[in-house]
């Protein structure tokens, strides 16, 4: 056996069912060892999408997903992916092909030191130099990723190894690292003491974080919230922790959140941050949140605990194991009329837009596509103003909102979309794009051809970057520099060239059967929709 | 405030560049950094002299922490550690100023480990501050060349180690 078999040996062992990837001759050993897998090969287009495809696999299914690209520019384009899913704690394992060992360090053809370019974007990496030690570095590299603060892993494995013999394959049961033991359960006197601050709490809120989804913890935390009444917000990673309409639930934090979301949480005089960073996009004054409060910050990471702002508690574990703890307390929190006011503030706040009846909202039609998605379905938003109208509209029921939160990747939504499909087939998925995060990405139509992977697509097309449009709509006075998108692919003609089903919505009158048509099916569908070129997301 | 890290880490290649690059990544200073093994050959000591307030000080402990081949973070302030730092320095001598050097170097507790003809090199081993006091006094003669070696602390002994 050699090195390349063994490699797939461990991902057989890992239950890994997808590789996402592109070869190269660095990394054709193991592209001809998973020949006689049961593993299946995606050939994504470009190298960043294989990192966002095994991102949306691995938030869908929990088991961190899987690339396979070679060395050099192979390597250096999956960084993007890699730090996407760095910045928003996604687990994965990326494989990258390595020049011979020996001429490692001499630049010779499609070198790339690709350990030493990911350190600052990777949980951990590795440089294979010993074939021998692939199956303790694969099954160090899995539980890396999927414990703890989860994030991506890399194993740099250079051709000669993976063409070496290997003495004895045997894959480790368990991983014995001195370095790396993460706190899961947290510390009970800190549990008491949040119990008791919260005894005294007049205006408790949570604030959700994506820490929660990544420990699983939506059903502890919504009968946490439940059995003492206590109101959610969430922020853009979080959305999805509770159902939108849930009579507990708050909506989104931030600049780009609900106003009414952040009166609560600067109006309360005790937060629970839960699995969330504090960063500038959802808290952008970190005072507002210290000020007149007692904050409980708990975090898996306690790098996180105290980066931004000071809590008054830090409570360091994983979000679901502290909610089951939380909830073996025995305490009284009564907050009578908290609630009514935040209901309140919910029906006075709520942004309001004014629709241009020429074209498709994209508030209504996000609002309309959701209420008509299945209960489990899954919305994938991209970056830019489609996100911040997915965040603002979407109505999650059960289902999942996933999107690339901290890095704010454009072009995520199709590749995600795709692995989120291929983690669960059954599930309806849908990515929602603008026309320019789309023409990142939309080379990925052939994967999706090639694979038959059925997602669905909606295309909000403005022809322009609207988001940063909309940026130098008030910072600059409307001098639009570079925000033109002139020149964009006709995309009926473009569905017809990928063979792909095809509607447009040029207004809200026939919104209702076209949406009926996007979804009836499981099969791909390209939905354009025209929206106001001038619309703006507040 | 200053503040010294003294970190086991694994003894593999990488390594001080993974922590390095944490420190430029998160614009933290390094006053100094001073590797070598230790009494185990698998483990690394690195002790990195760095500065900031309250808050980066915490902030550089933990990202150290999180770092998979750091073992263990120590840290300690100047007054509860001994800091010492190895300097060699080369000057260059005349016959006017031989014997001031000479006696500069008694004073300070420094030693002439080198010589020729016209320069003889210095080796002092001492704080931080005094090494810098010796460098200073030098200034007037010509200083070659200097090397130190960065910070080395540990904390002081107590009754309960």
């Amino acid at each position: 056996m050699i090195g390349a078999d063994a490699i797939v040996k461990c991902l057989e062992a890992e239950g890994v069912e997808y590789v996402f990837g592109y070869p190269g001759v660095a990394i054709c050993p193991f592209y001809n060892s998973i020949l006689g897998s049961p593993i299946q090969t995606i050939l994504i287009r470009t190298e960043q999408n294989a990192a966002h495809a095994a991102s949306g696999l691995t938030r869908v299914s929990g088991k961190p997903g899987v690339c396979a690209v070679t060395s050099g520019p192979g390597a250096t384009n999956v960084i993007t992916g890699i730090a996407t899913a760095f910045a928003d704690s996604i687990p994965l394992v990326c494989i990258t092909g390595q020049v011979n060992s020996e001429l490692i360090g001499s630049d010779v053809f499609q070198e790339a030191d690709i350990t030493g370019a990911v350190e600052s974007f990777v949980k951990y990496s590795y440089l294979v130099r010993d074939v021998n030690d692939i199956p303790r570095i694969f099954k160090e590299a899995f539980h890396i990723a999927n414990t703890g603060r989860k994030g991506p892993v890399l194993i740099d494995v250079p051709i000669d190894i993976q063409n070496s013999e290997i003495r004895k394959f045997a894959y480790p049961e368990s991983v014995s690292m001195r370095t790396y033991k993460p706190t899961v359960k947290g510390n009970m006197v800190q549990i008491k003491k949040v119990a008791a601050e919260l005894e005294r709490a007049k205006r408790p809120i949570i604030c959700a974080g994506g820490g929660i989804l990544l420990s699983d913890g939506e059903k502890e935390l919504r009968t946490f919230a439940e059995k003492h009444q206590i109101p959610v917000v969430s922020t853009m990673m979080g959305i999805g922790v509770m159902p939108t309409r849930h009579p507990l639930f708050f909506g989104m934090v931030g600049n780009n959140g609900k106003p009414y979301a952040n009166r609560a949480m600067n109006e309360s005089d005790l937060l629970i941050m839960v699995g969330a960073r504090v960063a500038d996009r959802a808290v952008s004054q970190p005072d507002l949140i210290t000020n007149n409060k007692v904050l409980i910050h708990i975090d898996v990471d306690p790098a996180e605990i105290g980066k931004n702002v000071g809590p008054t508690i830090p409570l360091v574990g994983d979000a679901r194991h502290i909610f089951e703890d939380l909830l073996l307390q025995e305490f009284a929190c009564e907050h009578g009329k908290w609630l009514d006011t935040l209901n309140e503030y919910k029906k006075q706040m709520e942004p309001k837009r004014k629709p241009d009846p020429a074209y498709v909202d994209p508030a209504r039609f996000i609002t309309m596509l959701s209420e008509k998605m299945e209960e489990d379905g899954i919305y994938v938003a991209d970056v830019g103003q489609n996100q911040i109208w997915s965040c603002g509209y979407h109505i999650v029921k059960a289902g999942r909102f996933l999107t690339s939160g901290g890095m704010g990747t454009m072009g995520y939504s199709i590749p995600a979309a795709m692995g989120a499909k291929l983690a669960d087939k059954g599930k309806q998925v849908i990515a929602v794009c603008g026309d320019g995060s789309f023409q990142m990405s939309m080379m990925e139509l052939a994967t999706m051809r090639q694979h038959h992977i059925p997602v669905k697509i909606v295309v909000l097309k403005n022809n322009y970057l609207g988001m940063v449009r909309e940026f130098q709509h008030y910072t600059y006075k409307d001098n639009y520099s570079v925000v033109d998108l002139s020149g964009s692919p006709d995309l009926l003609k473009l569905s017809s060239a990928y063979d792909m089903k095809f509607l447009r919505l040029e207004n809200m009158d026939k919104a209702d059967e076209i949406l009926d048509e996007f979804l009836k099916d499981d099969e791909s569908v390209l939905l354009e929709c025209i929206i106001n070129p001038m619309d703006l997301v507040r | 405030m200053k503040r010294i890290y003294s970190v086991l880490v694994e003894n593999r290649s990488g390594v001080l560049c993974k922590v390095a690059g944490l420190f430029s990544r998160r614009c933290f200073n390094i006053d100094s950094l001073a590797v070598g093994e230790t009494d185990d050959r698998e483990v690394s000591r690195m002790t990195i002299v760095s500065s900031g307030d309250e808050r980066t000080i915490e902030q550089i402990e933990k990202q150290l922490n999180k770092k998979l081949d750091v073992i263990k973070v120590k840290t300690f302030d100047e007054i509860s550690s001994i800091s010492r730092e190895l300097l060699l320095m080369k000057v260059k001598y005349n016959k006017s100023n031989r014997r001031d050097i000479m006696e500069n170097c008694e004073i300070m507790n420094a030693q002439i480990v080198d010589m020729s003809k016209h320069t003889m090199l210095i080796q002092m081993c001492d704080t931080p501050e005094r090494i810098q006091l010796l460098i200073s006094m030098f200034k007037s003669v010509s200083i070659v060349e200097v090397a130190r070696t960065g910070t080395l602390a540990l904390p002081k002994c107590s009754e309960t180690d």
